[in-house]
């Protein structure tokens, strides 16, 4: 049984969770009142997703949930009961990544894992993406280091090579 | 980018205790009493600190902060407790059970009000403040320094002035905001030795501050920083390590983490410094500034913090980059009842510059001289002093006419109207000049040690940190250069150990490459003197004749003989047994050689080694109807001294700029009647977000600064410097309306145009 459906939650009590995080199997015990952040980083050691604002604001917590991009500091970890996670950790030579790297499209770093997997999230879903929706997208995530110029032409060369190659899917 | 990159919040352990902040929901009020003890009871807590616990004053240059609130609170969100617990959520939970009975006091809002006299104290016992460093507070009021600048003759001045001008303008205080919110964990070995791992800017600092206020020795205080996301002088201060110190006392010494949230982030930690100032400007006919009279008034906050140094910095270089031969300023540091302010990029300089920028751009339009060429006119150089009295030559203050000669080129100065209207919209362009140095105490430094490793790599230690800049990376290449060797082969940590690693001052002022520079490449002579000594006895040919270079020591008459680094690295060992020579370590350290203190009354001194000068333009294009606009172009051409990594070098200056537009733009911290701090979080603190860049454009003049590593000269803040005061100009021009105050919101567009009305 999904755990959300237990009749009532206490947000002390612990309860347990299977997920699918980066292809593999986890089982775990987790408090109601726990953020899905705050399991991938304390449980999971996935501390690639970073608390920026814990309010969704920032995007530096962002990983992909069943395909898309999410904040993870805005869903509970039983939320995420039985559901399909990809962190920073499981995303390999994806396009994004490897122009994030070629176009020096960070300096801190800080905020790069929550970009990359949103725009990684982008190609998936936008293949084709105009200007606009990529602005959209994106302008969900804070960079304080650079000027968005590098990352801009990291989200364009992927895009570019992604369509080129096929595949956005990076992922194990 | 893989995930795998470790910042100070990442790494955790089985039993690591998590504290949490209890803090004040008032500006400026007396702590009648305060209750733990309902916090006390919440399952978990391990314990729970207050003032009283420690009642110490801290801070540098000047001693005027508790680490928690003693006798009454100074600003919205100062720590009042500290809560131990097993989990960061319970340590939360029971923070907000602390509770504190509070006596309001009347608040000082700004720093102008906080001049007057009258005005509400601050700090009753400003006189027993101990100090340290450049810091001149004066007793029974709100000013914790005040720097003088006195230089030429002022009465000559204005008699010589046809045109005057006056300009008032304010920027607020905001926050640095860097994605990484600050973070330190504590722990007390059983044999004394303290270990922190804090998300810093100056892990030396810290190890000195926990040795002066908790007589720990230097040696048994062991500092660890990994990579820092994002500083930008926020992360200088030495704020939570003190908490985190206390907090892991209070346990019997167990490993204690805090975390700031967000929220607590950007009040309670200290924030970016905001100013008030009065420029009054004085011109002969032939547009030559011939008198300034400048009054600062900085809003330091509650606490003083670096805000002396920084208000120091705002007299030190008030002129901004111009020739003014009679010149008057005094720059004060204020109390308020504001978030106290540290250090934040520019250090002093994007303040300043938009307030001698803005008198800049109002005196050339009196004159009805092109801005450009009114600043190339006034343009300092060689043979000039500064505020300071310091004369220039080629090697201190660069090239700025030059700068400015390629800005016009580069963004096609003379060909575009400085104004062009379509319809609603309104195209415009607004420029500025800006210069910084460094303010660095006269005492700065820092070292460097090259270690060889048997397969001719080497490991290169230093206390330089990684905050997002590519220091660590900069200093490889320089290392791989000196030793003409494959930058793989040279290796550095991420982390800097303070038990490991020589002592920098502290990663600030763009400064890193500068101190650590001088410092590796003393250790690389060093450590070139040892090869070629172990290569001359295992050769038999003078040290002299030896060069090194491809992995190699070789003769220079005749390359074809010569050693492998390999062989000598660790010694060579000759075939009989024995060996010449042994492990190859480098080392060398390096102090500012000629700073000299300011003298209070006059500025008479050396602020640093250096100018950096540039020129910077922005580009607007402004909906009359509305007062929004788009900030189409920006431009920075900057006197580097020499380029390390032009795509590090362009992303600093792009990252400063981007950066200088969110602060002219929106940046602005929200404060109601009571000085509580509105938007205390992203949602509703506005910054640059994805899509709203302009078109950047970027270019460096290369005048080499004799003093520094490869005639370099420091960057990484200078971005910024120049955007309020561009910006600011541009919409000025656009709407014929003088726009003084920041943020340049819509709002304060058409309230300003209102008003005037």
């Amino acid at each position: 049984m999904n755990v959300l459906e237990s009749a009532s939650l206490n947000s002390n009590a612990i309860y347990p969770l299977e997920l699918e995080v980066n292809g593999e199997r986890r089982w775990l015990w987790v408090r109601a009142a726990e953020t899905l952040l705050h399991t991938l980083r304390d449980h999971l050691g996935l501390t690639g997703c970073k608390p920026g604002c814990e309010n969704g604001d920032c995007g530096a917590c962002t990983v992909i949930l069943n395909g898309l991009p999410m904040k993870s500091c805005l869903m509970l970890a039983v939320e995420a009961d039985g559901q399909r996670i990809t962190t920073i950790e499981g995303l390999k030579h994806s396009p994004v990544q490897e122009q994030f790297v070629l176009k020096q499209a960070f300096q801190c770093g800080y905020c790069t894992s929550g970009f990359i997997m949103n725009g990684h999230g982008l190609l998936s879903a936008h293949p084709d993406a105009d200007p606009e929706t990529i602005r959209l997208w994106l302008e969900s995530n804070i960079c304080r280091c650079t000027s968005y110029e590098e990352i801009h032409g990291a989200i364009m060369a992927a895009l570019a090579v992604n369509k080129e190659g096929g595949s956005a899917t990076g992922s194990s | 980018m893989t995930g795998t990159a470790r910042y100070t919040g990442d790494t955790s352990k089985p039993g690591l205790l998590h504290a949490a902040l209890a803090v004040s929901p008032h500006a400026h009020a007396r702590m009648l009493s305060i209750d733990t003890s309902a916090a006390r009871s919440v399952p978990g807590v391990r314990a729970v600190i207050t003032g009283e616990d420690f009642p110490v004053l801290t801070g540098s240059p000047l001693e005027d902060r508790p680490p928690l609130a003693l006798e009454k609170v100074r600003y919205f969100g100062e720590p009042v407790a500290v809560v131990v617990a097993d989990a960061e959520y319970i340590a939360e939970m029971a923070a907000l059970q602390v509770r504190v009975e509070y006596e309001t006091l009347p608040l000082v809002q700004s720093p102008l009000e906080a001049y007057k006299p009258g005005a509400p104290l601050i700090h009753e016992r400003l006189a027993e403040y101990k100090h340290y460093e450049e810091v001149y507070p004066e007793p029974g009021t709100n000013v914790a320094s005040r720097n003088r600048i006195r230089k030429g003759n002022m009465e000559e001045g204005w008699s010589r002035s046809v045109h005057t001008i006056e300009v008032r303008v304010s920027m607020p205080q905001s926050d640095h905001a860097a994605m990484e919110p600050r973070c330190s964990t504590a722990e007390l070995l059983p044999d004394g030795k303290a270990v922190i791992h804090s998300a810093s800017q100056s892990p030396y600092i810290i190890r000195s501050q926990i040795n002066r206020y908790f007589h720990i020795p230097l040696q048994q205080i062991i500092v660890h920083t990994p990579l820092v996301g994002g500083g930008f002088g926020g992360k200088a201060a030495v704020q939570l390590e003190f908490l985190a110190f206390l907090a892991s006392r209070a346990v019997g010494g167990k490993a204690v983490k805090l975390v700031n949230s967000r929220e607590r982030d950007m009040v309670s930690s200290p924030v970016h410094i905001g100013l008030e100032s009065r420029v009054k400007l004085g011109c002969t006919a032939d547009g030559k500034i011939a008198a300034a009279e400048i009054t600062h008034w900085f809003d330091g906050g509650a606490y003083s913090d670096r805000g002396p140094i920084m208000s120091k910095a705002g007299a030190s270089d008030c002129s901004g980059p111009y020739r003014i031969d009679n010149l008057q300023c005094d720059s004060l540091c204020m109390y308020t009842n504001h978030p106290y302010s540290t250090s934040f990029r520019g250090f002093g300089h994007p303040e300043l510059t938009f307030a001698i920028e803005r008198a800049m751009d109002v005196m050339a339009a009196r004159l009805s001289m092109d801005p450009l060429e009114f600043r190339f006119l006034n343009a300092i150089g060689p043979g000039d002093t500064t505020p300071t009295q310091t004369l220039l030559d080629r090697s201190t203050v660069g090239n700025l006419p030059m700068c400015i000669a390629k800005l016009k080129d580069m963004i096609r100065w003379d060909e575009q109207p400085l104004i062009e209207a379509k319809g609603h919209f309104v195209k415009a362009r607004g420029v500025c000049c800006m210069w910084k140095n460094s303010n660095t105490p006269a005492d700065a430094g820092a070292g460097a040690v090259i270690i060889f490793n048997a397969d001719g790599s080497v490991n290169l230690l230093c206390g330089a940190v990684e905050i997002g800049q590519g220091t660590r990376t900069s200093l490889t290449q320089m290392v791989a250069e000196l030793l003409r060797m494959d930058v793989h082969k040279v290796s550095i940590s991420t982390d800097v150990n303070t038990e490991t690693e020589p002592q920098l001052w502290k990663t600030v002022a763009s400064r890193s490459t500068f101190l650590v520079g001088n410092a590796i490449r003393a250790a690389a002579h060093d450590a070139i003197v040892q090869l070629k000594n172990t290569a001359a006895r295992v050769l038999q040919l003078p040290s002299a004749e030896l060069e090194i270079g491809g992995g190699r020591v070789y003769s220079m008459r005749d390359p074809g003989i010569g050693i492998e680094i390999t062989k000598i690295a660790l010694g060579y060992k000759l075939p009989e047994g024995g060996t010449i020579g042994s492990q190859v370590i480098g080392r060398g350290s390096y102090a500012m050689r000629d700073i000299k203190e300011l003298d209070p009354m006059t500025g008479k001194g050396k602020p640093g080694p250096e100018w950096t000068v540039g020129a910077q333009m922005v580009e607007v294009e402004l909906d009359t109807r509305d007062y929004s606009y788009r900030i189409l172009q920006a431009a920075t051409v900057i006197d580097a001294g020499k380029v390390i990594n032009p795509v590090f070098a362009r992303g600093q200056i792009t990252g400063g700029m981007s950066m200088g537009l969110g602060l002219a733009s929106r940046e602005a911290f929200a404060f109601n009647d009571e000085a509580q701090v509105l938007n205390p979080q992203f949602r509703t603190y506005h910054m640059l977000r994805y899509g709203e860049q302009p078109a950047y454009f970027v270019d460096f003049v290369e005048t080499p600064n004799a003093e520094a590593p490869f005639g370099l000269r420091g960057i990484g803040e200078h971005g910024i410097i120049g955007m309020p005061a561009a910006l600011a100009n541009a919409l000025s021009a656009a709407t014929g309306i003088a726009l003084n105050r920041l943020p340049l919101t819509p709002e304060r567009i058409w309230r300003t145009a209102h008003d005037t009305l």
